[in-house]
């Protein structure tokens, strides 16, 4: 480009280079953004391929198809397993009606003004914050023993990690639902729908893939819980299914932190393989949520 | 063509929906065509003032809206233009704190009675907003979606949606698409489908609070004529910032003007005028008014 009077000049060079400083300022800043994403990432993969890494000689069909044992080579995590998908199933069942019914409540028929219900969304904030093993100890209390008196048994841990995402999944249920526009209410009122019928057929529907989301975030923390668990008496040496919400019960978490406890050194093999497993049934849970999120997520064009 | 399926038989009207939700309206409404010599007055409102808490945002309004005509509302911003129209058919309602004095006749029913169901209320008495606003739905399931609501039985589902999108005069560009989204139209078409989607459930009285003010004047033009069509079966309501569009379209006009409180500022809307609309724009009998028109203000 030939050179234009400074007036006009848009070249980079043009002004005699007066912006060559926010050019470098701005490179620069992307640079360190970008760095903080790639410690994120690294960090992520060098977890990821450590356990596989580690736990690589065990990774057979044995480990799914053994129970646990003294001798590690023939000790597997198939009750562990169960267990495990046992406890989600329990979850999603529990928490997830509950937790978007109690959204649904708050958001479109809660008076925000009233002093009891800002009360509530205060403690629903507070309740995401408690630490997992106040709720194994809740869990002991009331529902193991106590009033519900359930034992230690697999209703009892899989109520109790509902109690424990629950807060998460209000939190994200109220966003969803938030997120659907009012110009949808206005126009479904308007033509003489019940209230009811604007929540079940316009602003549900739509706040739906935002509730997979919130339902994938709940899962995602029940799945790796340990310690209400392990108050709860996921026994660490199961070495039977569970056959039915009355059964004692293992899940993958107490399996591994089990394996990691002992000296042998196979042990800890057999822990980076179970964590393995874990990371493979999380993603199988969270690949329907987000099939879910997909298919119910309709753009404008 | 269509199943013979008109929006105003007395059938329609007289299938109660399978779970009522409230009380019915006391009294039937009027079929077209028989109403009483003395009843053609759809709205009759006697010195309404609207209260939001204790901000008076309109007073003293006194206006009969006729039947099978339009009616436009129109003023400066601020003048509980858009306020009005939402009383008439309680929603209102859904903004807390609002409050409404003085007595709004819908065909001789008081609207605020307790005995009044306002989903009843908003089924005879629709409205179509400034922005569009239709459903994340498919065009078809929009027309569906109020008839399936409020439990109404038409011989052909799919015959009423293609009389209301005929109606609505949109029918020709989407009769191939009919599933395809409805945020995929255009502006224009979309307030159509709005249109289409508050005659598909039969109303008496279609509502419209600035339908053209997003659109291209390409579009507001064809909402104008279609508006015309339109007011042979229903009876229209309008609120406009559009002069111009006031005087082409409507039989009635109400011009609005606000009023500041001396110490807070806050502003009251007042009914100034209100007359055939042929009168209101050749001799306005108020001064502000004839202000208003010729550009003076607002």
């Amino acid at each position: 480009m030939s050179a234009a009077a400074p007036r006009y000049a848009v070249t980079k060079q043009g002004r005699g280079g007066e912006r060559a400083g926010d050019r470098r300022k701005a490179r620069i800043f992307q640079g360190l953004m970008f760095f903080s994403l790639a410690i994120g990432i690294l960090t992520l993969a060098v977890l990821l391929i450590q356990v596989v890494v580690e736990g690589w000689p065990r990774l057979s069909m044995d480990l799914l198809t053994n129970f646990p044992s003294r001798r590690p080579a023939r000790s597997g995590a198939q009750s562990a397993i169960f267990g495990t998908i046992w406890l989600m199933g329990i979850v999603m069942a529990t928490a997830v009606p509950l937790g978007f019914g109690a959204a649904i409540y708050l958001e479109e028929y809660a008076d925000p003004k009233r002093w009891y219900n800002r009360l509530i969304e205060l403690n629903i904030q507070n309740l995401a914050a408690v630490p997992s093993i106040v709720y194994g100890i809740l869990g002991l209390a009331f529902l193991a023993r106590g009033p519900f008196g359930l034992g230690r048994t697999l209703l009892a841990g899989g109520l109790t990690l509902t109690l424990l995402v629950l807060p998460i999944v209000i939190i994200a249920g109220r966003e969803a639902i938030r997120a659907v526009p009012n110009s949808i209410r206005q126009a479904s009122l308007a033509l003489g729908a019940t209230k009811w019928q604007t929540v079940s057929r316009q602003v549900l529907p739509a706040a739906i893939p935002g509730m997979a989301t919130g339902t994938i975030l709940g899962l995602s923390r029940a799945i790796g819980e340990t310690a209400p668990l392990i108050l709860l008496g996921a026994l660490t040496f199961v070495t039977f299914n569970p056959d039915g919400l009355t059964s004692q019960f293992t899940a993958l978490p107490v399996q591994i932190f089990n394996w990691i406890s002992r000296p042998q050194e196979e042990f800890k093999v057999l822990a980076a393989a179970a964590i393995v497993v874990l990371l493979v049934v999380l993603l199988a849970m969270n690949s329907v949520a987000i099939w879910l999120r997909n298919r119910y997520y309709r753009r404008p064009w | 063509m269509t199943q013979g399926w008109s929006p105003v038989t007395q059938d329609d009207r007289e299938d109660p929906p399978a779970s009522t939700d409230g009380p019915r309206i006391a009294t039937e409404v009027k079929t077209r065509g028989q109403a009483d010599t003395a009843n053609e007055t759809v709205f009759r409102l006697d010195d309404v003032h609207v209260y939001y808490g204790s901000f008076l945002a309109l007073r003293g309004v006194t206006l009969d809206i006729p039947e099978n005509q339009i009616t436009a509302f129109i003023g400066p911003s601020g003048c509980g233009k858009s306020t009005l129209i939402r009383c008439l058919n309680r929603m209102n309602d859904l903004i807390p704190g609002a409050r409404v004095e003085g007595k709004i006749h819908y065909h001789g029913q008081d609207l605020y009675d307790d005995d009044v169901d306002p989903v009843e209320v908003r089924r005879r008495i629709g409205m179509v907003f400034q922005k569009p606003n239709p459903f994340p739905k498919s065009i078809y399931d929009n027309v569906a979606y109020g008839p399936k609501a409020i439990g109404m039985k038409p011989p052909s589902m799919d015959g009423l949606v293609e009389e209301s999108l005929r109606r609505a005069a949109l029918w020709d560009e989407v009769k191939d698409k009919l599933k395809q989204n409805a945020l995929a139209l255009s502006g224009g078409q979309q307030q159509r489908l709005c249109i289409a989607r508050a005659i598909a459930v039969s109303p008496d009285v279609i509502l419209m609070d600035e339908p053209a003010s997003a659109l291209d004047p390409i579009s507001t033009g064809r909402i104008e004529d279609l508006m015309e069509q339109l007011k042979r079966d229903y009876t229209i309501v309008i609120v406009t910032h559009n002069m111009q569009q006031a005087a082409r379209i409507s039989d009635r006009t109400a011009f609005f003007n606000a009023e500041t409180a001396e110490g807070t500022g806050d502003r009251t809307g007042l009914l100034v005028e209100f007359d055939r609309t042929d009168a209101i724009f050749t001799q306005p009998a108020d001064k502000r008014t004839e202000d208003y028109i010729t550009g003076r203000f607002g």
